[in-house]
């Protein structure tokens, strides 16, 4: 395809210690499951089992959320927060200098791209503590009132897609406002978050300020539900969203949702094309699109769609898929089955209801679980794959005339959690970033993230932000 | 000579700006604390639900699309309003039962709590919002926006300072509101409704229902084009879950039921509660 080769330039996975089995991290240790099983995570790029993880039932949330609450009342909770962001800030340290190891493990046990666990997942992980650390002795000046209380013990359930980060994101506000966690990972990437309770051993964390439970979905039932927690905060797909709603209803726990979306990134015909396509490709294929906020939905005006699909193969053609472990891959592996499974059903509908697909010529690895890079033109409103999200490396393609058909389009969607606009019109830029029903808006630019910056959505993406001083409210009484 | 007989009011609904009857032709009986007929207030039915919502929602672009400043303005009107007619206000909740002294002093706390409100339409954007001093080169910028269509039960006491309590803070943020007014007295309401009329707030933007809690809950938590639940008012656990699980189906943000002390600063609570946070990114460079 390319006229010079890359020679393969594979990050040594020699730094990463992983054990054969790991136990549920309560109260400051690892310890056995009292009524679970174990089940196996496997590295999705060949399918090679890592570790065997512990499965926590009931009695093992219990002994999670009672290790919480003794050190919610007795340590955490009455600790000064200048004693709390030193922790903090410790914890932030220490995965700066380890994250090189957890970028490896990031993408064995994920399957993304190490260019992106190494480069985006990582720094951005050490960041968030970091700029949470800073509040834990400013919040009285965070505008929640002059002195805002923290809840209690916090259940966390985080998906597969961004482990560690989504740990960040949910652990650091949390124990900066003074809560203890309950944290539960995906079942198919537990790894870091194992490696992270290392690291608040290495911390000195006091023992139950952070737990982690590991397990599917029962246990994250089993968790939310559980009468001790104070706060449920959940990032997921929209249907468990709405369960975890319900099961909160009529308590007093308070609830925060980041769920699913279905982006528009709009092109207008006068913007910088060859900067727009880097946008959309960095917008649906960053993380093999398992991005809630990826940019799945490309709204092309009219006078340059051609143009724009034309440049868009081209860049797709140059795209490299394989080892997540080589520097040079762009595209790593599918999570899982389940969820290889789900695009390739929905990548069928798509087909069916009569888009057309279209993706570059490329290698697909033997074993592991694969999905090209794939672009699906002549898509109306109405097609299962401009409405549903896929979560996966799969754009689709629709067009628009004028400015007000675009927005249009860009909001006929449950969802509201992203969007983006293309244009070198600054009016026009400010104009639709005020029209688009969603809670973060990208101008010229997609998928950035950063932790001063709140992020959260709209309608059925959820409710609450993460990060930045918004991301506070979450976790006090206000 | 004989005696004059007086006017009776007609106690309607206020939706859309105009003032209709229930299109079901119900109505319930509203009567003092000594058991005497006050009025037979119009008992909404879920048909006047939805027409509510559907006003509200015709009312949100551009009512969100006004000025703070507008917003303001407009707010601070209706405390004009309610100031010009205290004494109706006063007779209305001397009749729901409260002292002449109680009463004086819920209106004026009532006008006072609208020109609190007036003031942040055009300083909550900045006490909310603000630039994120983000790692790289980017302007990136947060601002509130509101939900959209708000429906409330409103409180069942303080039937007029809670009343206005609840809807000032959705209103001047941008959002439109259908609210139920306090079941047992609802005819503050229905004389807040006849202030908001004349008060330049544009028709929609705020809607009143008389009637019963247990009846309308349901069908404001399940209405699948409104943004935001509050459930203020409803004192039954249950039915106050139920909704809250029927919001649950389109995620709809619910407010639970709530009983400060309304004559309380309110601090920016209930402001936050009926906003949400867009956050802009833009590449800084040349």
């Amino acid at each position: 395809m390319s006229l010079f080769e890359y020679a393969p330039a594979p990050e040594s996975r020699a730094i990463v210690d992983i054990k054969p089995s790991y136990g549920l991290f309560i109260d400051g240790e690892f310890v056995d499951p009292s009524d679970g099983s174990a089940f196996k995570s496997v590295n999705p790029a060949n399918e090679e089992i890592l570790a065997e993880v512990s499965s926590a039932g009931q009695a093992d949330v219990d002994a999670a959320m009672t290790a919480a609450r003794r050190a919610y009342d007795k340590v955490w909770g009455p600790m000064p927060g200048a004693e709390r962001a030193k922790y903090l800030f410790r914890i932030a340290r220490l995965i700066a200098e380890r994250s090189r190891e957890l970028a490896v493990l990031e993408s064995l046990d994920n399957g993304k791209p190490i260019k992106e666990s190494r480069d985006v997942d990582l720094p951005l992980v050490s960041s968030y503590f970091f700029y949470y650390a800073g509040w834990a002795d400013k919040l009285a000046h965070a505008g929640f009132g002059p002195a805002p209380r923290p809840l209690g013990v916090a259940a966390q359930v985080i998906p597969w897609n961004f482990p560690l980060l989504m740990l960040a994101w949910k652990i650091a506000p949390a124990l900066a406002c003074g809560n203890t966690v309950v944290l539960k990972p995906a079942e198919t990437t537990p790894l870091t978050a194992l490696a992270f309770a290392e690291i608040c051993q290495q911390a000195e964390l006091p023992p139950g300020v952070v737990n982690i439970i590991t397990g599917a979905g029962e246990t994250g039932q089993t968790l939310v539900s559980h009468p001790g927690a104070a706060k449920v905060a959940f990032t997921g797909s929209t249907q468990v969203g709405r369960q975890i709603a319900k099961a909160v209803a009529g308590t007093d726990k308070k609830l925060t949702l980041e769920l699913g979306g279905k982006a528009a990134n709009i092109v207008f015909a006068d913007a910088a094309l060859d900067q727009a396509v880097e946008g959309i490709v960095n917008g649906i294929f960053f993380n093999q699109g398992h991005v809630c906020c990826a940019g799945s939905r490309l709204l092309v005006q009219e006078s340059v769609a051609e143009e724009v699909l034309e440049k868009l193969k081209r860049r797709m053609e140059t795209l490299r898929l394989g080892d997540p472990l080589d520097k040079n891959t762009d595209i790593g592996a599918i999570n899982s089955a389940e969820q290889l499974a789900r695009i390739k059903d929905l990548t069928a509908a798509g087909s069916a209801e009569g888009a057309q697909a279209w993706s570059p010529a490329c290698d697909i690895p033997e074993s592991g679980f694969w999905f090209a890079p794939t672009v699906f033109t002549g898509v109306s409103q109405a097609h299962r794959i401009a409405r549903e999200e896929i979560f996966g490396p799969v754009l689709s393609v629709l067009t628009f005339r004028t400015p007000d058909e675009a927005i249009a389009k860009a909001n006929n969607t449950p969802y509201g959690l992203s969007a983006g606009v293309w244009t070198e019109k600054g009016s026009r830029i400010l104009w639709a970033a005020t029209e688009l029903k969603a809670g973060v808006v990208w101008a010229n630019t997609f998928n950035k993230f950063d932790a001063t910056s709140p992020f959260g959505g709209l309608k059925e993406s959820g409710y609450g932000r993460e990060g930045g001083r918004h991301g506070l409210e979450a976790y006090l009484d206000v | 000579m004989s005696k004059r007989v007086s006017v009776r009011k007609t106690y309607k609904l206020y939706v859309g700006g105009k003032f209709p009857r229930s299109e079901s032709g119900r109505t319930y009986l509203v009567t003092a604390s000594d058991g005497s007929l006050l009025a037979n207030a119009a008992r909404a039915s879920r048909k006047d639900v939805r027409d509510a919502v559907a006003a509200a929602r015709k009312a949100q672009p551009g009512w969100a699309g006004a000025t703070a400043y507008l917003r303001g303005q407009i707010t601070y009107r209706v405390a004009e309003m309610v100031e010009g007619r205290r004494g109706q206000f006063i007779e209305e909740l001397r009749n729901s039962g409260a002292t002449i002294k109680a009463a004086e002093a819920e209106v004026d706390a009532t006008v006072d709590r609208l020109v609190w409100y007036a003031g942040w339409a055009d300083k909550l954007p900045q006490v909310l919002g603000g630039a994120n001093p983000v790692a790289g080169p980017f302007f990136n910028h947060s601002t509130p926006e509101p939900v959209g269509v708000a429906a409330m039960v409103a409180p069942q006491n303080d039937a007029l300072l809670g009343l206005v309590s609840v809807i000032a803070p959705a209103i001047v943020t941008g959002n439109t509101v259908v609210v139920l007014a306090s079941q047992d007295r609802p005819l503050p309401a229905v004389a807040l409704a006849e202030a908001l009329a004349t008060s330049d707030v544009p028709g929609g933007v705020v809607n009143i229902l008389t009637g019963q809690v247990a009846e309308l809950t349901p069908w404001f938590a399940s209405h699948a084009d409104v943004n935001a639940v509050d459930l203020c008012g409803v004192a039954d656990a249950d039915l106050a879950r139920d909704a809250e699980t029927a919001a649950a189906e389109t995620l709809t943000r619910v407010l639970r039921p709530a009983n400060p002390d309304w004559n309380a600063d309110p601090g920016l609570d209930r402001l936050r509660r009926f906003v949400e946070i867009k956050t802009v990114w833009h590449p800084a460079g040349v």
